[in-house]
């Protein structure tokens, strides 16, 4: 049987594409389509590299959502970096948190079907997303 | 949106299929209406692919893996650029909120400092103001007096937008407030600047000229607050002269005495008055200069002043194609022959 859950930590930019196949295989076996495999890829990808490029370090935790209501795949990532000043700012669009080119978490929040984000000033970021299977 | 992918993939596969049988136009043009409709439905380029990867394999159940492969490379491609169209999407519908909530405001301004430009024995008027977008930091107003005497605000806000006109209005309603008669045109602008000083951002300035005119004497008595000076145009020489003024803007320092200055005018004799906007009008790149300003006033000088001043907009607003840098405005007093 494969695994309900699984955490990739993320540490070096050759982990984000560590998560994102993490996340599409998760994502194949829970019945995605090729559409949503590549979204919850992408929306991977975003929160991986936020945590690469802002907090330095942090993981990803991946959970299989399978109950009688509903099946889907959900994806938190966590880190212990500077947090966010202003969430009201970065969820904002036009306003990127990669460099102007990512999606930025305005994005991430397109590509997923729910999302929750928590920020402390020095303690770190909390995201929570989920996406289920149609 | 789902739903209009599934009633297009039938549609959608027949265009493909008769255009690899026949690559003609026809279904070319076919799927440009669906790519039409697919963008009015907000359906994003990776459903798109997805859609022609269906529609391929039912088409071709003997597809090679490396075409299926190369398909859904190109679906990941995609991805980023369906979230930037969802992102265009909604910072359009809120550029249209904001534009609508700034022209409810311009409409606002129009009704707020709605003026009107009065008939006065012996004296042709003319005034036109024109906003560079949709609100006004430009500004004139007139009043009449019950001895016929007609005085005269023009003002420019230093500065655009939204901040220029809400100030605009707190000097209309300081104006209305004055008993005009028994106030000469220096200290109007003297108490102005007490209320513009004590209300206005320190940064923000205003300039403004004052003038009155008395059709007993014939006289324009005026003072100006830094303002763009005007021009009084002598019929007889056939001449322009600037109007030399001194004063400081509106706002600057707390306690200003303005200077009284005064002509005569006598029949086809005028006084313009205007803002940077008219005299800071780009020809190609190049300011004009100020005989540039004064040629069309000249031309038009026959036709009544409120022709005149829309005549000479018109100009200046074919002189910089179209493109307004900043608000216009325009006055004229004639004195009739």
């Amino acid at each position: 049987m494969k695994p309900q859950s699984s955490c990739v930590r993320i540490q070096k930019e050759w982990d984000i594409v560590g998560a994102r196949h993490v996340a599409r295989d998760m994502a194949k076996e829970l019945g995605f389509g090729i559409v949503d495999q590549a979204r919850i890829a992408t929306a991977v990808s975003e929160l991986a590299r936020n945590i690469y490029l802002y907090a330095k370090s942090g993981q990803i935790i991946f959970e299989k959502i399978d109950t009688m209501e509903s099946k889907g795949l959900s994806i938190i990532a966590i880190d212990s970096g500077p947090g966010i000043a202003d969430i009201g700012q970065v969820m904002q669009d036009g306003y990127s948190t990669s460099g102007g080119l990512g999606a930025g978490l305005p994005g991430v929040k397109r590509l997923m079907d729910e999302f929750v984000i928590q920020s402390e000033m020095g303690k770190g970021t909390k995201i929570t997303t989920k996406k289920l299977v149609r | 949106m789902g739903e209009v992918i599934n009633s297009s993939i039938e549609g959608y596969k027949d265009l493909l299929k008769s255009f690899i049988e026949t690559q003609d136009e026809r279904s070319l043009y076919g799927v440009e209406m669906m790519s039409k409709s697919f963008l009015k439905n907000n359906i994003l380029p990776e459903e798109i692919v997805d859609m022609h990867i269906q529609a391929l394999e039912e088409l071709y159940p003997e597809l090679s893996q490396e075409v299926k492969h190369s398909m859904n490379f190109l679906l990941e491609a995609m991805i980023s650029y369906g979230i930037k169209q969802q992102e265009i999407q909604s910072l359009k519908e809120k550029q249209f909120a904001i534009q609508s909530e700034i022209s409810v405001a311009a409409k606002m301004q129009n009704t707020l400092l709605k003026t009107e430009i009065p008939q006065a024995k012996g004296i042709d008027i003319g005034a036109i103001s024109v906003p560079a977008h949709q609100l006004n930091g430009d500004y004139y107003h007139f009043v009449k007096g019950k001895d016929d005497t007609i005085g005269l605000a023009i003002a420019d806000v230093i500065g655009k937008g939204i901040p220029a006109a809400l100030s605009m209005s707190m000097i209309k309603y300081a104006i209305d407030s004055y008993p005009e008669e028994s106030m000469k045109p220096n200290v109007i602008l003297e108490n102005l600047n007490r209320v513009v000083e004590r209300n206005v951002d320190p940064n923000m300035f205003i300039t403004m000229i004052y003038a009155q005119y008395s059709p007993r004497d014939n006289k324009l008595r005026f003072s100006s607050a830094g303002h763009e000076p005007g021009f009084y145009y002598n019929a007889k020489e056939n001449k322009f002269t600037e109007l030399k003024t001194k004063g400081l803007a509106l706002g600057v320092l707390g306690n200003v005495q303005y200077q009284e200055y005064m002509l005569e005018m006598k029949p086809g004799d005028m006084v313009i008055f205007l803002t940077d906007g008219v005299t800071e009008t780009k020809d190609q790149g190049r300011f004009i200069e100020t005989q540039e300003v004064l040629d069309p006033i000249k031309k038009y000088k026959d036709l009544s002043a409120q022709e005149m001043v829309e005549h000479v907009f018109k100009y200046f607003e074919q002189l910089q194609d179209f493109k307004r840098r900043d608000d216009f405005t325009l006055i004229i007093l004639k004195k009739e022959v």
